[in-house]
């Protein structure tokens, strides 16, 4: 097996006396795309938060390259190299896109691949919008300045909080590449989906969470070619 | 025509110098409230220390040499330790605030400025300050026909360079950008691998450091004296308000705006110019509720409100007892206490009365009222004025009391209860100042600062003791009404606005109407207070509507428990009897009241009710 990227083990967090996750275990590889899968409320965005520090996690392990990052300051584990792109995207409206992508810079040692120029090759879209506001963009340029931001902190890996989410079939398309370009570079991906066939596109591995708990484990291939498997975990 | 001319010229020009200077406070109030969410209200306390520490450097510096660049070299290094001293409070005390409710937040804030006044008083003495002019802008320069001083010249030219400035730090560098993308989304610009805490630091320091900077350039023009903090804080206040909080263009364009109608409306109303910016804000609120420039609050990750209360309970055998108690020792104080006891007495049930209607507002209307001295202070100057100007015995000047509270309630209210959050905190402070004004500068009425005296009793309520009845038996009539009110239908609508106005308007109670009617009740309660306290002190004056007042009732509310129904009337009764017994023992109450408000907040939000509230749950075994 692959060197181990980031780990997480009986992962349990919630809201006030609202309990979401009852221990979470997942594991992703230095390179590796992994899809965390499930219906609304099953806690995808929640496992993701309380890895990244923005929920305090309430028992279970998180490390990250080796490093036990449980409970630390999301800008901590920011800085170690695990980058983070929310759901409803945050960008920030009143900046324009390279500000955005100011914000999100971050030089890392050895591996500061990452630059506004080499981003924009990546989405050409945004391209021709560098100076225009983020809050006149639409919401597939917004998600690819989301993506762009979190890579401009030259993260080992990123976190991507359903990143399909309300975008146009084209627009799609060039997430899918996003992702995989990503992987290419040698950056693991954790991305919670609830769009199949976008997750089973780019995802090695997938991961069905329900209730909280992770009901599957297994590679993505297995999961796509199995019509039974996939209806007993993911029919509505 | 031509002088017409020139004078109006010279006039617009001291407006726009106003303006510069107003612009630099309050630019720096703003960003601090754009990023971190607060609004400080020790942002005036370092305005004044930028002031005196100006008046401390400058003529050490001049004393060497006379050049216009030492003179400005000093007012940048006072400027810094302003700065410094912003960087301080952020370590120290913001940092541990910026999740707790806005209340509490301006409150603890409002700590500072006690503290900052009696250090002030302490380190500098009591006599105002003045300091050197600024050499080589010392002449007066001809404009048409008429003299205008140079200096002023140099700080309308200051405001837009500043500004100028601002636009350069927020644009052009790594920390601005940062500080913008804070200021929409702090969470996010940690997530991106930033250190908040550092940011807040460094927004703390160019606050301060702009504040100090407007302090120290004003002490060619005035001296230095410890009442600087809270007449500017209130325009600066108005000023982002008006302008949008957040927003230091929205900032610039308001202070323009008050500058020219200060300048012109001093020729036409000279006795209201106070009135009429706080009438411009009123105004503009009304019409754009964020202000000029400001942007509708995004709630998201703020708590706006205390915990208030929830399920108003019935009174415990224990309690009603314990209640008993209390009353039978409020009607035997005449019986067994002295003159001085009596007095202490009958205030603290006028207080208890006027802490219970701003905790009918704060925690059972969510309405955070930062201003409920106002009406407090209009019943007592209806009251007063009824008696000695009409000549008027005291019955139905009492009965014009709650009447005067809560017209103006009322009046004041139907703007009030149109805004949320810090906005209607603001507002409430707006009215509350220009009530004050009102009576400060309306001599012939009101006396202005000296106030009115001579409000006495009737001849049979006269005596200490017989007055002390009427209190009694008025305050707990109101005090037993309001609450009436908190358990009956009403006050649970106002429950459901105040925790969620959609979903209230969804089940249909009209909130806005239902939250105008609470606070023009809450209002005529504090206004029958008032009354009572005018005939209790035998004089008025304007204290009685002023900042520190307001700020003594939601202290007390504070100590006794928003969360409770009764709290609030512990609350009045401790903070009333200890104020009584420290104050004349030390020459620091405010540096101690100050630390006090800061240590409630701090450590003891939920006040004395929430301690007993706590131990109730305890030993019923229920949770706690």
């Amino acid at each position: 097996m692959a060197e181990t990227m980031l780990e997480v083990e009986g992962l349990r967090a919630g809201y006030g006396p609202a309990e979401i996750l009852f221990g979470v275990s997942l594991r992703l590889a230095r390179g590796e795309v992994a899809a965390l899968m499930g219906r609304n409320g099953a806690g995808k965005s929640t496992t993701l938060k309380a890895m990244m520090g923005l929920v305090p996690p309430r028992a279970g392990r998180v490390r990250f390259a080796g490093r036990d990052i449980t409970g630390l300051a999301a800008f901590r584990i920011a800085r170690l190299g695990l980058g983070y792109v929310p759901e409803d995207r945050r960008i920030f409206t009143d900046l324009t896109v390279v500000e955005n992508l100011e914000v999100g810079r971050r030089p890392a040692e050895g591996r500061d691949l990452w630059t506004p120029e080499r981003l924009f090759e990546v989405f050409p879209n945004l391209a021709s919008m560098r100076h225009r506001r983020a809050a006149a963009m639409s919401g597939g340029e917004q998600q690819m300045l989301a993506i762009a931001r979190t890579l401009m902190g030259n993260p080992e890996a990123v976190l991507l909080d359903e990143p399909s989410e309300g975008l146009a079939p084209v627009i799609l398309e060039l997430m899918a590449d996003a992702v995989l370009r990503m992987k290419r570079e040698g950056i693991a991906v954790l991305l919670s989906e609830q769009n199949f066939d976008f997750a089973a596109a780019v995802a090695d591995r997938a991961y069905v969470i329900e209730r909280g708990e992770i009901r599957y484990d297994g590679s993505m291939a297995a999961l796509d070619a199995d019509p039974a498997l996939r209806a007993q975990h993911l029919s509505l | 025509m031509s002088v017409e001319f020139s004078f109006l010229l010279v006039q617009a020009l001291s407006g726009l110098a106003s303006a510069s200077s107003l612009f630099i406070i309050a630019s720096g109030l703003t960003l601090v409230f754009g990023v971190t969410r607060i609004v400080n209200f020790a942002h005036g306390s370092f305005y004044m220390l930028g002031a005196y520490v100006a008046v401390t450097i400058v003529p050490w510096l001049l004393q060497i040499e006379r050049s216009p660049t030492l003179f400005f070299a000093g007012v940048l290094i006072s400027a810094c330790v302003v700065g410094v001293l912003g960087v301080l409070m952020e370590i120290l005390l913001l940092r541990r605030i910026y999740k707790v409710p806005e209340l509490f937040q301006l409150l603890a804030t409002f700590g500072v400025v006690l503290m900052v006044q009696d250090a002030v008083l302490k380190i500098w003495g009591p006599l105002d300050i003045p300091g050197p002019r600024a050499p080589g802008l010392r002449h007066g320069v001809m404009i048409l026909d008429q003299r205008f001083p140079a200096y002023e010249l140099f700080l309308i030219a200051a405001g837009p360079v500043v500004l100028g400035l601002l636009w350069l730090l927020m644009h052009k560098t790594r920390f601005g950008i940062l500080l913008r993308a804070a200021t929409r989304d702090r969470d996010m610009v940690g997530a991106l691998g930033v250190n908040q805490a550092l940011l807040f630091t460094g927004t703390l320091f160019l606050g301060a450091f702009l504040a100090g900077l407007g302090g120290a350039l004003q002490i060619p023009r005035v001296s230095a004296s410890a009442q600087m903090d809270l007449s500017i804080i209130t325009e600066a206040f108005v000023v982002t308000v008006i302008g949008g909080m957040g927003s230091i263009g929205g900032a610039f364009l308001a202070a323009l705006l008050i500058g020219q109608l200060q300048a012109f409306g001093v020729l036409i109303f000279p006795k209201i110019t106070l009135v009429l910016v706080f009438l411009l804000m009123a105004l503009v609120l009304v019409v754009k509720p964020w202000g000029l420039l400001g942007r509708p609050e995004s709630a998201a990750g703020h708590t706006a409100l205390p915990e208030g209360i929830m399920q108003p309970r019935g009174f415990a055998v224990a309690e009603k007892l314990l209640l008993l108690l209390a009353v039978l020792a409020a009607a035997s104080v005449p019986i067994f206490g002295d003159t001085y006891t009596i007095k202490v007495a009958t205030e603290v049930l006028i207080f208890a009365l006027a802490a219970f209607s701003l905790n009918f507002l704060v925690g059972n209307g969510g309405i955070v009222s930062f201003g409920h001295a106002a009406y407090f202070g209009l019943g007592a100057y209806a009251s007063g004025l009824l008696v000695t100007k009409l000549g008027m015995p005291m019955e139905p000047a009492l009965i014009a009391a709650p009447l005067a509270g809560g017209f103006f309630a009322a009046l004041f209210g139907f703007f009030i209860v149109r805004l949320q959050g810090i906005y209607l905190a603001m507002l409430t402070l707006a009215f509350a100042q220009i009530a004050y004004a009102v009576c400060f500068q309306w001599v012939e009425v009101t006396g202005g600062d000296n106030g009115i005296v001579g409000v006495w009793p009737s001849a049979w309520a006269a005596s200490r003791s017989a007055y002390h009845y009427i209190v009694l038996v008025a305050a707990m009539a109101g005090i037993l009404a309001l609450r009436h009110v908190i358990y009956a239908p009403f006050g649970a609508s106002l429950r459901a606005a105040r925790d969620s106005a959609q979903r209230a308007e969804a089940i249909g109670i009209d909130v806005r109407t239902h939250r105008w009617l609470g606070f023009t009740i809450a209002g005529a309660a504090a206004g029958l207070a008032g009354g009572l306290y005018a005939f209790s002190k035998g004089s008025i004056d304007p204290t009685l509507l002023g900042i520190p007042l307001s700020v003594d009732f939601l202290a007390m509310i504070l100590l006794g428990g928003m969360q409770t129904v009764m709290g609030p009337v512990l609350g009045a009764a401790a903070f009333h009897s200890i104020k009584d017994v420290f104050m004349p023992l030390t020459d620091h109450w405010r540096f101690l009241l100050g630390a006090s408000i800061i240590a409630l907040v701090l450590i003891f939000p939920r006040g004395l009710g929430g301690a007993y509230a706590a131990l109730r749950a305890r030993f019923s075994g229920g949770a706690p």
